[in-house]
C-alpha cells in the first residue's frame, strides 16, 4: 500500500520541469520530454477518485495474473500504465469494463469501486457498465458500415433520438476525436476505407459519442504512425475535460506527455504509483527507474 | 551453381505439375458445359418452358419439372437455411467453449457425409410411409436435411473468422450480446454467410436420390405440396434413361437449365458480394 501516493504532492511543482531537464533530455534546447504537473491553481477542486482498486488479484485459468493491485483513478485525469509486456496492465484495463466475463475461466477477485459501486459484483449490469466505461482497443477495429453508422449505431440503442439530434451528436463525437474535417464528406463510405490511424480515431469518437464517464484506451497507439500518434495524443488531452482516462501504453514518452498520474507494473503487481512528473524523475523504486532508463524491459 | 539449377529445374517441375492440374480441372469443366451445350441447345424452345413433361413418343416441355424444383427447392432452403444459420451460430458464438457444441459438429460433419439416397429413405421412412402418399412437402424436408449440415458448417466457420476484437469493440459499447451477432458478426461474416447458403441451393438443386423417395414425380402440373411433385433432376433421371428420343432431349435441356442456373446464382451473388465491398 506504500508504493501509491493517494494525494498527489504539488509541493515539487517547481522542481520537476527542471529535473526532467536534466533527467530525461540530455541535448541542450530540445524540449524536456516529461511534462510538469498543471500548476494546483488550476484545480481548485479537491481531487476526485473516480474509480478505486483494492487488493485486487486476477486469473486466466490457473495463472495468476494480477496480485493485490491497488490504486485509485482520478476523475477528469489521465492515469498511464506503464511496465514490460505481461506485467497486467491491460488485464487491469480489461477488469474496469469487465471485458474478461466474455471469457470463461478468466475471474478476478477483489473490489473495484466505480464512484462507490463495485463493479464485480455479480449483479452488476454489465451493458450499463460498459456504456459507462468505453474501451479502445490496441488494434483499430471499426465496425463493417459507414463510418456514421459506426457511431451512431451504438448511440441509437441507448438514446432514441431524431435523426438532426442523432447526426449532431455523430458530428460532435467525430469533432471530439479529432478526425471530423478528415470524413465529413464522406460519413457514408465504410468505416473500413479509413487508415489505420484515422480508424483508430473512428473507434475513440465511437466510444465518445455514448459519453461515457470512463474511457479505456488499450495502446491505442501502438498501430499508428507518428502523425497519427499525436493526432490521438491530441485528442485525449481534450477528452480529460470531460472523461477519466486510463491508457496502457508502451512507449514511455507518451505516458510522460499525456498522463498526470504513472502506475508502474511488473509481473502482475503494481510497483509504483503518482504523479507522471515525480515517477519519470526521482521514482522511489529502484525497479522503476530500470524499467523508465531502459536498463530492463 | 549446380545447387541454383537443381532448384531451377524442380521449381520448373512443381509449376509444371500445377498447370497440368488447373488445365485438368478447367477442362473438365470445360468439356461438361460444352456437351450440355452442344447437347442441350437445341432443345432450348418456347415449348419447354410451356409445356408438361409429354408421354413417350409426343413432343412437350419441362414446365411441370421447373415449377417444381422452384416449389421444393425453395421449401427447403426456407425450412434448412434458418435452423442452420442458427444451430451455426450457437456453435461459434454462444456454446464456443461447451461440450455440446464438439458433439454437434462431430454429428455435423456425419450429416454432412451422408449418401442422399439414405436421407431419402430416411424421409420415405418417416413422412411417406405414415402419410400413407408421396408428397411435394416430403421432398422438401429431405432436401432442407440436406441443407442443413452445409448451412451449419459454413456458418460456424465463417463466424469463427470474425476476429474477437471485433466482438470485444462492440461489447466494449454496451451492446448486449444478440445485437453484437445480428448487428456486428453477421455483418462482418454476410458474404461467407451468403456462400453456404448458396452453396446448399446448387448441392440440393441437382440431388435426384432423395426426391425420388419422396417427391417422386408428377407427369402433370402441380402446385399442391401434398401430391406428388415432378422436379428436374427426376425427369432428367427418367428421360436419360428412356428410349425415346424427345424424352432423351428434355433431359440434356433439363440439364442444362439445372447448370446454368446454379452458374447464374453463383455469379450475381460473387457481383453482389463484391459490390457492397467496395462501397
Amino acid at each position: 500500500m506504500n508504493t501509491m501516493s493517494t494525494e498527489p504532492d504539488f509541493g515539487n511543482d517547481q522542481a520537476a520541469p527542471k529535473l526532467a531537464t536534466a533527467v530525461v533530455a540530455t541535448e541542450p534546447g530540445q524540449e524536456p520530454i516529461v511534462k510538469p504537473p498543471e500548476p494546483p491553481m488550476a484545480k481548485a477542486a479537491p481531487l476526485k477518485q473516480k474509480v478505486i482498486i483494492r487488493d485486487l488479484d486476477f486469473y486466466y485459468g490457473a495463472s495468476h495474473a494480477l496480485k493485490g493491485v491497488s490504486l485509485p483513478i482520478y476523475a477528469n485525469k489521465v492515469t498511464a500504465f506503464i511496465g514490460p509486456s505481461g506485467c497486467g496492465k491491460s488485464t487491469l484495463l480489461r477488469v474496469l469494463n469487465r471485458m474478461y466475463d466474455l471469457y470463461p475461466n478468466q475471474k478476478a477477485k477483489g473490489e473495484v469501486l466505480l464512484d462507490d459501486e463495485n463493479i464485480l459484483s455479480p449483479d452488476q449490469d454489465l451493458n450499463l457498465l460498459r456504456a459507462r466505461v468505453g474501451m479502445v482497443f490496441q488494434k483499430p477495429t471499426p465496425f463493417p458500415m459507414s463510418i456514421r453508422d459506426n457511431i451512431a449505431f451504438g448511440v441509437k440503442l441507448y438514446h432514441k433520438l431524431p435523426k438532426s439530434e442523432l447526426n449532431d451528436r455523430v458530428e460532435a463525437a467525430l469533432k471530439q476525436a479529432a478526425i471530423w474535417t478528415e470524413v465529413k464528406d464522406k460519413l457514408n463510405t465504410s468505416g473500413l476505407s479509413l487508415s489505420g490511424g484515422q480508424q483508430q480515431r473512428l473507434c475513440i469518437a465511437r466510444t465518445v459519442a455514448l459519453q461515457p464517464e470512463v474511457i479505456l484506451l488499450d495502446e491505442p497507439c501502438s498501430a499508428l504512425d507518428p502523425i497519427s500518434t499525436a493526432k490521438v495524443e491530441e485528442t485525449i488531452d481534450e477528452l480529460k475535460e470531460n472523461y477519466t482516462i486510463a491508457i496502457v501504453t508502451h512507449n514511455m514518452q507518451q505516458a510522460a506527455r499525456v498522463s498526470e498520474y504513472t502506475a508502474f507494473m511488473y509481473l502482475g503487481e503494481l510497483i509504483e504509483f503518482g504523479v507522471t512528473a515525480q515517477i519519470f524523475t526521482s521514482p522511489e523504486k529502484k525497479q522503476t527507474q530500470n524499467y523508465i532508463t531502459g536498463r530492463f524491459g | 551453381m549446380t545447387i541454383c539449377d537443381s532448384r531451377r529445374w524442380r521449381s520448373k517441375i512443381y509449376l509444371g505439375l500445377c498447370y497440368f492440374a488447373v488445365a485438368m480441372g478447367l477442362g473438365v469443366l470445360a468439356l461438361i458445359l460444352t456437351t450440355l451445350l452442344y447437347n442441350g441447345f437445341r432443345g432450348v424452345t418456347p415449348a419447354v418452358f410451356t409445356q408438361m413433361t409429354p408421354p413417350p413418343g409426343s413432343s412437350g416441355g419441362l414446365l411441370n419439372a421447373i415449377v417444381g424444383s422452384l416449389i421444393m427447392t425453395f421449401l427447403g432452403m426456407a425450412i434448412g437455411t434458418p435452423v442452420g444459420i442458427l444451430a451455426g451460430t450457437y456453435m461459434a458464438e454462444y456454446g464456443r467453449h461447451a461440450r455440446l457444441t464438439v458433439v454437434v459438429r462431430f454429428i455435423n460433419d456425419i450429416l454432412l457425409s451422408a449418401p442422399s439416397i439414405v436421407i431419402g429413405l430416411f424421409v420415405y421412412e418417416v413422412m411417406v410411409v405414415k402419410m400413407g402418399h408421396f408428397s411435394a412437402i416430403a421432398g422438401a424436408v429431405s432436401l432442407a436435411v440436406i441443407v442443413i449440415p452445409v448451412v451449419v458448417r459454413t456458418t460456424e466457420d465463417m463466424l469463427r473468422l470474425v476476429p474477437d476484437t471485433l466482438r470485444e469493440a462492440a461489447s466494449a459499447l454496451g451492446l448486449p450480446r444478440v445485437i453484437v451477432i445480428r448487428r456486428v458478426a453477421y455483418r462482418a461474416a454476410r458474404a461467407g454467410l451468403l456462400t453456404g447458403v448458396l452453396l446448399a441451393v446448387a448441392r440440393i438443386s441437382g440431388e435426384t436420390a432423395p426426391l425420388l423417395f419422396t417427391s417422386l414425380n408428377n407427369q402433370f402440373y402441380s402446385t399442391n405440396l401434398n401430391k406428388p411433385m415432378s422436379s428436374l433432376p427426376v425427369v432428367i433421371f427418367q428421360f436419360a434413361l428412356s428410349p425415346y428420343k424427345e424424352w432423351q432431349q428434355l433431359a440434356w435441356t433439363g440439364a442444362l437449365l439445372i447448370t446454368f442456373a446454379v452458374l447464374a446464382l453463383s455469379i450475381s451473388a460473387r457481383a453482389l458480394q463484391s459490390e457492397r465491398q467496395e462501397k
